[in-house]
């Protein structure tokens, strides 16, 4: 008995879904089974970091309020992704955008209400998208690989808000930490359900991956970023600009990833300080492949994820394992996930065993 | 069949299933020691699914395979290639970023130092006449000289059995001619051929056997030196072939297409620059290009279509309007459709849909966009008209591209820039692959397009196609063209010359009756 690997005439629907869910099962079994080696009661581990935040309805709110910057997030860089952009610097242009959206808050002083929480609002879109221009200029004038810059831009946007934090924006009232002053009451987002953290942001989370759905899948917009991605020089054929497409999907995801920092900032923390960037922007390239690069897939995922930081929070009081544990199992799931895409263009077969060939070709 | 001698290949009841098609059905034939077996068929016949097997990229879900007598299951490419067979593949598995060298030593099971190799590279190309320069990136290379590298890759293993799907579309007759004469030599010596064709002709040429395949079954095994191509080409379809239909008296009208002194810099180091290319295509007027491939064939396609642009925008004119600077989306607006030879991944996106492949580049002139967002429904209706209307064998408009024979996403293409009646046609290669059936319905279509007043350009390195379709000519060499002529008072050899490059020098090209002693140049 051999495996062989054939190729599908038509990529597998059915393993399109299958893989992120056989992906984060996967996960799950071999938590349990490297936890227990560890001398750690896996099992309790796996179900507190994957199941303990679905199943009491008061960690729903948690879920929701993580889940919210890395949907957002990751319907960008899904955009990126298809067309073979790869912005990996989402969590520098998230920074940028939280900055944006403060500045504008401590530029209206007391101000506040609807028309300065949208102003903060597109501060925080147009702040990520600046972020993005270096890297599309530098990747369509001179052809430098945006991974590098993107990411190289992080560690820019972090200095940046050291300085902002620490420097001109520190709050004077505080007790000399690096942190600006708590935005006012009415500079804060909504809250939708009362006695809840559930902010306007996590409404914006559930509305996107539809809006960016309908782009993707009806408009010319979206079959461009697919053709872009899958054959350039078809793309090219069919009239549609390689250099336009760089730069639309690199600023797209800098938006996303602003607007996630300015909600981020206005509905949840409220205040930026040198915490302020936890790593949203990577999980989310998580949250993208495991969603598959499709937008209602990222909300699912952006879901799944966010679960496992709550649950990683729970794990540790109930446990006592590291809190970084959670970003073990989102590490796994992706690796997971991008071992599982082989399934959906290839179908693997089992080839009865070649006992009969009298074959000189026996190796590999 | 021979079953005096051990036959060197023997299949036995072949069957391969694809979902929804029977590609192989019960295919049972053999091939001798130092035979030359044609396998023959219309598109989509199964002819590129058998030779996969034998060659062990796929496996057969029933039957067997005897190798010298003896039943073997070909579990991969590299035990085929162990056993002494070889493939040169209708697509080629090329790494654009790299050079021929490297393409080749990567296709070596055994690793042979790079010099080593490149003097065994250069014996096999000088003992069979093929050029190639081992040092060149192949994306700079046209698709004959991509071929060229997998023909040698062939013969690097000294083969007992060689498998050439299709290798000739891409060929000049006189790269034809050479290539026969290593098949020859190589079947003197005892090794099998086993080749697919669709230019029937070389398959009387060459051939000793011919097994004709029809839906997948073997219907016909003959001998093709008794045949005729016709005769052949009736056996594979099953019924009668039909011959071009040319208006008595066509008349061409004014002029449409004015390409005047185009001028484009070559895209890399190894790229053809565009020289000064002038012609005027009329009204109803069919102009063929001839020239051996990796003249600026590419580059001409590409500078009509859009893809690449002009600084001068009176370089190309359609109807008067200066089109030199539109890009390839307004070209096509103003009535410019264009068919590159290259189908996977340039004309067509193999892994799209049929209905997505026509949104690419139907959309605008068919008003498959509304408001931003595409028509998926009449996408799906144009792609299932072109599939009718040109006997495409799909499934349907959802199959993907890249799921169809050769030929037939061939057909497909060239219906889908067809039906949308452009004002300007440019293909290259139109029948690349096609079968007989199928390249007298693309030819016969291109016939009526010009009929009803389009302007095409064909480029194509299939001389005859030319001749039998286009009422003007001229061919390129390094990126020059020379100056058009009547096919109807065109002289063959005048058209070699130009090909084999006497036109590169300016004054021959004023000139066009080059002195005798020119005659064996090309
Ligand atoms: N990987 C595949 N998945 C599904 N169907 C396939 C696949 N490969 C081939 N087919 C189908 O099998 C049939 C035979 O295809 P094949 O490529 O063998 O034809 P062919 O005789 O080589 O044609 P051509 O002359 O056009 O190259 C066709 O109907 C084709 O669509
Ligand atoms: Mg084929």
């Amino acid at each position: 008995m051999r495996i062989k690997l054939e190729k599908r005439p038509e990529p597998s629907t059915l393993m399109a879904f299958a893989t992120p869910i056989a992906s984060v099962l996967l996960t799950m079994a071999i938590g349990v089974v490297v936890f227990d080696a560890l001398g750690i009661k896996g099992e309790k581990a796996v179900i507190d970091i994957f199941l303990t935040p679905l199943l009491s309805s008061y960690k729903w709110q948690d879920v929701a309020v993580k889940a919210a910057p890395l949907i957002i997030i990751a319907l960008g860089l899904s955009v990126g992704n298809r067309a073979q952009v790869w912005n990996i610097g989402a969590e520098g242009q998230y920074v940028i955008g939280a900055l944006a959206a403060a500045g504008v808050g401590i530029a209206a002083g007391g101000a506040g209400g609807g028309i300065i929480i949208t102003l903060m609002i597109l501060a925080g879109i147009l702040g990520g998208t600046f972020w993005a221009v270096f890297p599309a200029f530098l990747k369509t004038r001179l052809n430098v690989n945006e991974i590098l810059t993107s990411l190289m831009l992080t560690y820019v946007a972090l200095q940046v808000l050291g300085y902002l934090v620490g420097g001109p924006w520190k709050d004077p009232n505080g007790r000399n930490f690096p942190a600006t002053a708590p935005l006012h009451a009415d500079q804060t987002l909504p809250i939708l359900f009362p006695g809840t953290t559930v902010h306007l942001g996590v409404a914006i989370a559930l509305v996107l991956p539809f809006v960016f759905w309908l782009i993707m899948s009806r408009s010319v917009f979206g079959f461009q970023i697919r053709v872009v991605g899958s054959a350039p020089d078809a793309a090219r054929h069919g009239g549609f600009d390689a250099k336009q497409t760089i730069w639309l999907s690199l600023l797209i995801g800098g938006a996303m990833a602003g607007l996630a920092g300015a909600l981020e900032f206005a509905g949840a923390l409220k205040a930026i300080n040198l915490g302020f960037p936890s790593g949203y922007g990577f999980t989310a390239i998580i949250v993208s492949f495991l969603g598959r690069l499709n937008p209602i897939g990222c909300l699912i995922a952006g879901i799944v994820l966010a679960v496992t930081y709550v649950g990683g929070q729970v794990a540790q009081t109930t446990v006592h394992i590291p809190n970084s544990t959670a970003g073990i199992f989102q590490a796994m799931m992706l690796f997971f996930i991008l071992a599982s895409d082989i399934l959906i263009r290839y179908r693997v077969r089992f080839v009865g065993s070649p006992k009969l060939a009298p074959m000189p070709a026996a190796g590999e | 069949m021979g079953t005096e001698a051990t036959a060197r290949l023997e299949l036995k009841s072949i069957t391969k299933r694809f979902p929804g098609v029977l590609a192989n059905d019960q295919v049972s034939f053999s091939v001798q020691p130092g035979e030359i077996h044609a396998l023959l068929g219309e598109n989509g016949a199964g002819k590129s699914t058998l030779v996969k097997m034998i060659y062990g990229i796929m496996q057969p879900d029933g039957g067997e395979i005897r190798w010298n007598g003896e039943r073997i299951v070909v579990a991969h490419p590299k035990a085929a290639r162990k056993l002494g067979i070889g493939m040169v593949f209708q697509h080629f598995s090329l790494f654009e970023a790299m050079t021929v060298l490297e393409n080749i030593a990567l296709g070596m099971d055994a690793k042979i130092p790079a010099r080593e190799l490149e003097a065994r590279i250069k014996e096999v190309m000088t003992q069979y006449g093929l050029k190639l320069e081992p040092h060149r990136i192949v994306s700079t290379l046209s698709v004959g000289e991509r071929q060229r590298i997998e023909i040698v890759r062939a013969l690097l293993l000294n083969p007992k059995l060689l498998i050439m799907d299709e290798p000739t579309s891409v060929l000049t007759p006189q790269e034809v001619e050479q290539l026969f004469v290593v098949l020859r030599q190589l079947a003197s010596e005892g090794c099998s051929i086993l080749y697919i064709s669709h230019k029937l002709h070389e398959i009387k040429a060459l051939c000793h056997t011919a097994t004709i395949l029809r839906g997948g079954k073997l219907v016909d095994t003959c001998n093709p030196s008794v045949e005729t191509s016709r005769s052949m080409a009736e056996k594979m379809i099953g019924g009668n072939l039909k011959t071009i239909e040319k208006a008595e008296g066509r008349t061409v009208g004014r002029e449409k297409l004015i390409v005047n002194r185009l001028n484009m810099p070559a895209r890399s180091h190894f790229g053809v620059s565009l020289k000064d290319i002038t012609f005027t295509v009329r009204e109803g007027e069919i102009f063929g290009i001839a020239g051996v491939a990796g003249n600026g064939q590419n580059a001409l396609l590409l500078a009509l279509s859009g893809e690449t642009l002009t600084d001068d925008p009176g370089a190309i004119t359609v109807d008067g309007a200066q089109l030199g600077r539109l890009t390839a989306k307004q070209r096509r607006l103003a009535g410019v459709s264009s068919v590159p030879e290259e189908r996977n991944g340039h004309a067509a996106v193999p892994e799209f849909t049929l209905a997505d492949n026509s949104v690419l580049t139907a959309r605008d002139r068919l008003g498959m966009v509304k408001g931003g967002l595409i028509d998926h429904k009449a996408a799906r209706t144009y792609a299932g008209e072109v599939i009718s209307t040109f006997a495409v064998k799909a499934l349907g408009p959802g199959s993907t591209a890249g799921s169809l024979s050769g030929g037939n996403l061939q057909k497909y293409i060239m219906g889908r820039e067809i039906m949308q009646n452009p004002a300007v046609l440019v293909v290259s290669q139109p029948t690349w692959g096609v079968d007989a059936g199928a390249a007298a319905a693309i030819h016969q279509a291109l016939v009526d397009l010009a009929a009803a007043g389009s302007a095409i350009v064909v480029i194509s390195q299939d001389l005859d196609e030319l001749l039998s379709l286009c009422d003007t000519l001229a061919v390129i060499n390094e990126g020059r063209l020379s100056p058009s002529m009547k096919v109807a008072d065109a002289d063959i050899e005048e058209i070699g010359l130009l090909m084999g490059g006497v036109h590169g020098d300016p004054a021959a090209t004023a000139n066009l009756h080059p002195e005798p002693v020119h005659a064996h140049q090309a």
